[in-house]
Order: C-alpha cells, then sequence, then structure tokens
C-alpha cells in the first residue's frame, strides 16, 4: 500500500503541474484573442492569399488560397531537403573515407576539412555562399559556358530542360525493368542455392535497365527534346537565359551550404562505421577465399551499415530542420511563405506556427520511420 | 627470362632510380611552383591537356620510381608507406600538392599582401585589390558589443570579468564548504549571473543608464545567450533524462512526449514561436523582455538534446551500479545524484560538449526575432551603404572567431574527457 502511494503521488504531481501549465496557456490565449477579436480556426487557409512566391515547384500566385500557398513552401522545403541529403551523403561518404586513407596528406586535408565546416555556425556558411560567393560570379552576358551547355550566372544557375513526349510510358517501362529484375534476382539465388551456379544478376539489371527505356525510344513512344539555355536580352543592360531550367541562387547556396556542412557529420559517421568492423572480419573473409570485392560488398559493408545508418540518419533529420534557415536568405521554404508572409498578413500566429511545427514533426518522423524500417531490414537475423 | 620493367626498380639498382625519381618529382613540383608564383609556363608549345597535366605525369613517374617495398633509406620508406604505397595514391597525393600550391598565391595576395588595414574609411580600401581590413578595424566595436552606447562598453567588460570570476571560485572552495559546490553552480551563480547582467549590462539602478535589449548585439549577446542556454538546459536536460527512465508511467510518457516534440522541429521556428505565439500566451498585461523569451526558447529547445545525451550515459551503466546502490539502501534519489549521474555524466562527456557546441552555433539564429549577434551585426554591416562591397572580409572574419570559440570548446571537452576517465 505504502509503496503504491509512493509511485502515485510524484505522477499526480507532473500531471497537475503539465495541466496547470497548459490550462495557463489556453486561457490566457482564449482571453487575449476575444480582446484582439479574433477567433480560432482553421477556416482562413481557404482565402485568397494574395502575394507572389519567386521559385515554386507547383503553379502558384497570388489569387491562390494559403492552403497552396502552404504546399508551395512544403514543396520547396521538401526539394532542398532531398538535394541536400543526396549532395551531403557524397561528399560525406568521400571524407569520411578520405579519413581512413592511408595517404598521410589525404587523411589529414580530410580531418582539416571536418575540423573547419563542422564548427562554423550553419547560417554563417549559408550567408557566405550566397552574399559573398555566389556574388563574386560573373553576369550572364559575360559568362562561360561550364560543361559546355550550362551557365553558373550571378542570376542563377542554368542548366538543359528535358522536355519528354510521353514521359508516363517511360516510366512504366523503368518500373517494369525493375520488375523483372526483382524475378531474375530470385531466380538467380534460387539457382545458386539449388545448384551453386551464379549468374551475373549486376550486368543482366543494369542492362534491363538501359534496355527498356531504350526500346520505348527506338519504337518512338518516348521523345525527348532539350532546350538548351539561350543568352536573351531583357532591356539594355539586363540579360537572362531563357528556355533552360534556371536554378535559383538562394537554391543553390542552401543546398551547398547544407550539404557541406552536413557532410562533415555523415563523414564522421562513416568513420566510425569502417572502423567498427573489426580486423577479424576482414581477415577471416581473406582466408575463406573471398575476392577483394567480395569482402567488401559481404562482409565490410553490412557491418558496417549497421553502425552507420542510425547516426546518419539523424543526420538527415537535422538537415530537413536546417533547411528552415532558408528563410534568412529569402528562399521561399515552409517557414519563409507561410510561418513569414502568411503570418505577417492573417496575423493567426497560433494556427500558422502549430501547423509549420507539426509539418516539421511529421517530415522528422517520417524520415526516422522510414530509416529505422531500412535499418531493421539490414540487422543481423540471428538464428 | 629477364622481366624488363623500366619503371619498376629492384633492390639492385635503386640507388639510379631514387635519383631520377626524386628528380622528376622535383621537377614537377618546381615547374607548378613556376606556374603558380612567377606565372612562367615551360611546356607552352605542348597541346593544351598535355601542358595542363604534364607536371601531374612527371611526377607519377617519378613517384612509380621510388615504390619499392624495402629500399633501406629510411626517408624512402616512410614517404612510401604514408603518400606513396600506390599510383592512384600517389596521384592524390600529387594532387593536394599541387592544388595547395596553386591557392596560395592569390590567397596570400588577396588576404596579407595586397590587403589594407590603414585609414578609418572606405577610401582607404579603394586602391588596392586585396581584402579590406579597415572595414572589420572599423567595425569592431559594433560587431563585439553590437549598438550597446559606446560610452558604456566597460560595462559589458567588468560584467563578463566578474562572471568568470565567479565561475572560478569552485577551485577556492576547500573543506566543508567542497560539500555547497553542486548548490553553488546549479543555484547560486545561476542567480548571481543574472543579477550582474541586470545591473551591469541593462542598468537602470545605481545611477547606471537604462540600455534596453534592443541594443545589446555582437559577440557579447552571442556570450550572453550562450552562458545562460549552458547553465540552464544542464539540470533541466538531466531531470528530463531521469524522467524518461523512470518507471512510473505518467513521468515518462510526459518527458518521451517533450523531448521527441522539441527534437522534431527546427529552432527557427521555436524561435518563431518566442516571439510570435507567446506573448499570446501570457495575460495581456503580462511582459516578458525579448531577450528572456528567445533564451527561454533556447534552453527549452537544447534541454530536449541533452536530455537525450545524458540517456546514452544512463543506458550504457551496467545494472550492476543500480542494485549495488539499492542494496545498500539509498532511496531514488540518492541513488541517482552519488552513485547513477557522477558515472554517467563521465561517460557523455563528449556528446554534452558537442551539444553545447550546437547551443553556440545555434545563437546566430536569434535574428528571426530582431537580436543581432555577430552574424547579424555583420549583415547589417554589409548594407550600411558607407560600406557595400566587404562581405566577404566580414564573413572570414566571423567564420574565424566561431571557429577559434568551437574549436577552443572542443579541445577543452577532450582533456575533461582525459581527466574523468576512470578505468573499470
Amino acid at each position: 500500500m505504502n509503496h503504491k502511494i509512493k509511485s502515485i503521488i510524484p505522477q499526480l504531481l507532473t500531471l497537475l503541474f503539465v495541466v496547470a501549465v497548459i490550462g495557463f496557456f489556453t486561457i490566457n490565449a482564449q482571453l487575449n484573442m476575444d480582446e484582439r477579436g479574433i477567433d480560432f480556426g482553421y477556416g482562413f487557409l481557404n482565402q485568397e492569399s494574395s502575394f507572389d512566391v519567386q521559385f515554386s515547384l507547383i503553379e502558384y500566385d497570388g489569387s491562390h488560397s494559403y492552403a497552396k500557398a502552404y504546399l508551395v513552401g512544403l514543396l520547396n522545403t521538401i526539394l532542398v531537403s532531398v538535394l541536400g541529403i543526396i549532395f551531403c551523403t557524397i561528399i560525406g561518404v568521400i571524407i569520411g573515407i578520405a579519413r581512413l586513407s592511408p595517404n598521410y596528406l589525404i587523411r589529414n586535408t580530410a580531418a582539416w576539412y571536418v575540423e573547419f565546416f563542422r564548427n562554423v555556425p550553419l547560417l554563417l556558411q549559408i550567408f557566405f555562399w550566397y552574399y559573398a560567393a555566389l556574388r563574386a560570379l560573373p553576369l550572364p552576358e559575360n559568362t562561360e559556358p561550364l560543361f559546355g551547355v550550362t551557365y553558373l550566372t550571378v542570376k542563377g544557375y542554368y542548366i538543359p530542360r528535358l522536355i519528354w513526349e510521353n514521359f508516363d510510358i517511360l516510366i512504366y517501362s523503368i518500373l517494369a525493368a525493375i520488375i523483372s529484375i526483382m524475378f531474375i534476382r530470385n531466380y538467380a539465388r534460387k539457382l545458386q542455392e539449388e545448384k551453386g551456379q551464379q549468374l551475373p544478376v549486376l550486368l543482366i539489371s543494369v542492362g534491363l535497365l538501359l534496355a527498356f527505356p531504350a526500346i520505348t525510344f527506338v519504337t518512338g513512344m518516348v521523345q525527348l527534346e532539350v532546350a538548351l539555355p539561350v543568352l536573351k536580352q531583357l532591356s539594355k543592360t539586363s540579360f537572362i537565359y531563357a528556355e533552360g531550367l534556371s536554378v535559383p541562387p538562394e537554391l543553390l547556396a542552401l543546398v551547398l551550404a547544407l550539404s557541406l556542412y552536413t557532410a562533415t557529420f555523415v563523414a564522421e559517421c562513416v568513420r566510425a562505421g569502417v572502423q567498427g568492423v573489426s580486423k577479424g572480419q576482414k581477415e577471416a573473409a581473406a582466408s575463406v577465399g573471398l575476392t577483394p570485392n567480395q569482402i567488401l560488398k559481404l562482409v565490410i559493408m553490412p557491418q558496417a551499415l549497421r553502425i552507420i545508418i542510425p547516426p546518419t540518419t539523424n543526420q538527415y533529420l537535422n538537415l530537413t530542420k536546417n533547411s528552415s534557415l532558408a528563410a534568412a536568405i529569402a528562399y521561399p521554404d515552409l517557414v519563409l511563405v507561410f510561418a513569414g508572409t502568411a503570418l505577417m498578413q492573417t496575423g493567426r500566429a497560433i494556427e500558422i506556427v502549430s501547423i509549420t511545427m507539426l509539418t516539421y514533426l511529421t517530415l522528422s518522423l517520417a524520415i526516422s520511420l522510414l530509416m529505422n524500417w531500412y535499418n531493421k531490414k539490414i540487422a543481423i537475423k540471428e538464428k | 627470362m629477364i622481366n624488363i620493367n623500366l619503371l619498376k626498380p629492384s633492390s639492385a639498382n635503386f640507388q639510379t632510380y631514387l635519383y631520377i625519381g626524386s628528380g622528376l618529382i622535383f621537377i614537377s613540383i618546381f615547374d607548378v611552383i613556376l606556374r603558380s608564383f612567377f606565372n612562367i609556363n615551360f611546356s607552352n608549345s605542348l597541346p593544351g591537356i598535355l601542358n595542363f597535366f604534364l607536371p601531374l605525369i612527371i611526377g607519377l613517374v617519378g613517384f612509380q620510381m621510388i615504390r619499392l617495398e624495402y629500399s633501406g633509406n629510411r626517408i624512402v620508406d616512410k614517404i612510401n608507406q604514408s603518400v606513396n604505397n600506390n599510383t592512384f595514391n600517389a596521384g592524390l597525393t600529387l594532387l593536394i600538392i599541387f592544388l595547395t600550391l596553386l591557392i596560395i598565391p592569390p590567397a596570400s595576395n588577396w588576404m596579407i599582401f595586397e590587403a589594407t588595414i590603414s585609414g578609418d574609411t572606405k577610401e582607404a580600401c579603394v586602391a588596392t585589390e586585396g581584402a579590406c581590413w579597415t572595414y572589420i578595424k572599423v567595425w569592431f566595436r559594433r560587431f563585439m558589443y553590437g549598438m550597446y552606447p559606446n560610452d558604456f562598453h566597460w560595462r559589458i567588460n567588468t560584467a563578463f570579468i566578474f562572471l568568470i570570476g565567479f565561475a572560478f571560485v569552485g577551485y577556492f572552495m576547500r573543506g566543508k564548504l567542497k560539500n555547497y559546490i553542486t548548490f553553488y553552480y546549479a543555484i547560486l551563480y545561476p542567480i548571481i549571473a543574472f543579477l550582474i547582467i541586470n545591473f551591469l549590462i541593462s542598468g537602470g539602478s545605481f545611477g547606471l543608464e537604462w540600455v534596453e535589449t534592443n541594443a545589446w548585439g555582437g559577440l557579447s549577446l552571442t556570450f550572453i545567450v550562450s552562458f545562460f542556454g549552458l547553465i540552464f538546459c544542464f539540470p533541466l536536460g538531466m531531470i528530463l533524462a531521469l524522467g524518461r527512465r523512470s518507471e512510473l508511467p505518467v513521468i515518462r510518457y510526459i518527458s518521451i512526449g517533450y523531448i521527441e516534440f522539441w527534437r522534431g522541429v527546427p529552432l527557427i521556428t521555436v524561435l518563431f514561436m518566442s516571439s510570435v505565439m507567446f506573448p499570446m500566451f501570457l495575460p495581456s498585461d503580462a511582459f516578458v523582455d525579448k531577450l528572456i523569451r528567445v533564451i527561454a526558447a533556447i534552453i527549452l529547445f537544447e534541454a530536449a538534446y541533452v536530455a537525450e545525451v545524458i540517456r546514452g550515459g544512463l543506458q550504457a551503466l551496467p545494472r550492476g551500479q543500480y542494485d549495488a546502490a539499492k542494496s545498500l539502501g539509498m532511496g531514488y534519489w540518492k541513488m541517482q545524484i552519488f552513485v547513477i549521474l557522477p558515472q554517467a555524466l563521465k561517460l557523455v562527456i563528449p556528446g554534452i560538449a558537442n551539444t553545447f557546441l550546437a547551443l553556440v552555433k545555434d545563437t546566430p539564429l536569434i535574428f528571426v526575432v530582431g537580436l543581432s549577434e555577430v552574424v547579424g551585426m555583420l549583415q547589417m554591416a554589409k548594407t550600411n551603404p558607407k560600406w557595400l562591397g566587404y562581405a566577404m572580409e566580414g564573413y572570414i572574419f566571423a567564420s574565424i572567431l566561431f571557429w577559434a570559440i568551437c574549436y577552443a570548446m572542443s579541445r577543452y571537452s577532450q582533456y575533461l574527457e582525459l581527466k574523468y576517465k576512470t578505468e573499470r
């Protein structure tokens, strides 16, 4: 009895405290809103937003609703996060492996990279790229082409645009290729288990992935046109590149800063993971007669990945959350469009901030669920 | 059978190969030095690509020629082992050397030889191509103290001296006083710090003029925000970590909810919340200063991260420690304070240091509520019509500043880790 009371009282007190705090805030919010004559509700989402957004993946202008503005911001946030995650993984893996290199110079260069980029605030790095580095680029009319067809200018990065005809057929052909690859892999595994024969699965898969879409091109079902950026004069002194796709400098600066910064953390995760696999594993695999490639693919990587993935997931989450710094250089992400402009116009602080926070919470949870699923899939299945 | 391989040395003819090889490497490096420092290019007559890659090719051949498993020469063996163990590594080595040689002249010219630091106006910088450190010199006080009135900067300085002084009081606590050291740092010191900052920096009494928090800024504001962030988020995080490990379900779920919520949202939205949403949650006549709201938001946010780090330490302790403490008849709090937490905290020093570093690096975000510390002041200086066009210098200055602070902190944490390392 005594023990039971002892465990109930602190719980009750905590609960009371939390309820009291929340209650205090709610009552005050109610009173304040009554005073100012605003009523709580999400109806404003359907109203006309009447503001424009610089850069949008979907069609949007001032006549659309606040809900659509929210979607524009959300898509821009996702775009930055996905690009950042891709690049930070590539850079991070390279730097992480470089830190383990037997070459003294490479090892130390990588270490200095990590030491430097990790210890400078991300916001400062974003500002550096946006206001200092990218501003030093030439004007469109003076730009030399990069890789022949792209133009890196102060007004953005202009790349060729791909114009597809019957794009859906191409997608279907790729899907068909993937499905047939899955069948072939199953068949190959069966063959190996039953007869010990090995099929060149990788070669066949790449071949199929190339062959299926190629057939659609050859038969003329899918057509592709490339629109190259062409210099166009807007006024006497102002030039841009038309026709092609333009990546705004805000996006460029943001992706650069986010991926260079997060790559340092990813690199440390990769290094820890590879170092975490004991040397004996490699030696044992070699003594069984596996080739170096097989050792890496079948022995080292599966074990290292188990160590690497959980902390790397955290870094991806951080990158997604850090992408909200976009607001500082006026890249129209969720925070700038919704928690900035829309909030300023409607004055609905509680609703808008709560939606924004919930969105990030959902994004975080989604990424971590996805990664947990993947992590579980590659975890050692002990018998 | 005679195996003829021109590039492969053997121990018999190694001496010759060594001379030729190191000669070639030397030539390749010399060529790059000539190209970058003196703008002389000897291989101009060759076709473009060959001309461009010539030093790399010569250097690679040179490295190839001195590569031998065991040569007997200590220096050559060391080089072979560390930078020349295969062709790929040799190529990367050369690339890094060449890149450094190519970057040094323009970078040092810009930063040192052609830079200006004299004068007090922009005119001093117009003539040169290099960096304009005059800009940093003129704005230095702003970067350090923000818009705080120039005459009162001594107040900030004295306040910081006092803060550091009181922080060292713990070293002089001997004997009986030593028992109160935790009490001093956890409760007394934050109160003293708040009073010092309130009376000295904020002013308004004792004949000191009132300076509103909007005028605070620069590096001193970074220090103030991170200082209060550090001393408050640590105890809060500790309580949350214990709560998450608690056996009482209500406390555990509340802690989990709190931690997961704050870890799932970006700091910038939290700061938004503190500036636009929080005033709605208070009675309409209550007023909380912007700076205090921001610091509170940062504390609540970082506490969740600290909690997760400490939880890692708690989980790493073997069960035996808990059982041993209980079998000695210790209650929950006695067990946590005297047995569990000291060991757990020792384990997580690196993690805590990382969280604190993240906190310091996050302080620039307070720009969203209109407070400007170093980075904010940079943005302000950059848009000043008298000083347009010197953004680069400002960012380099701030990067070095932050890098130094964070590097020092991470070194200190490594020192602490070593100091408190105990054999198990």
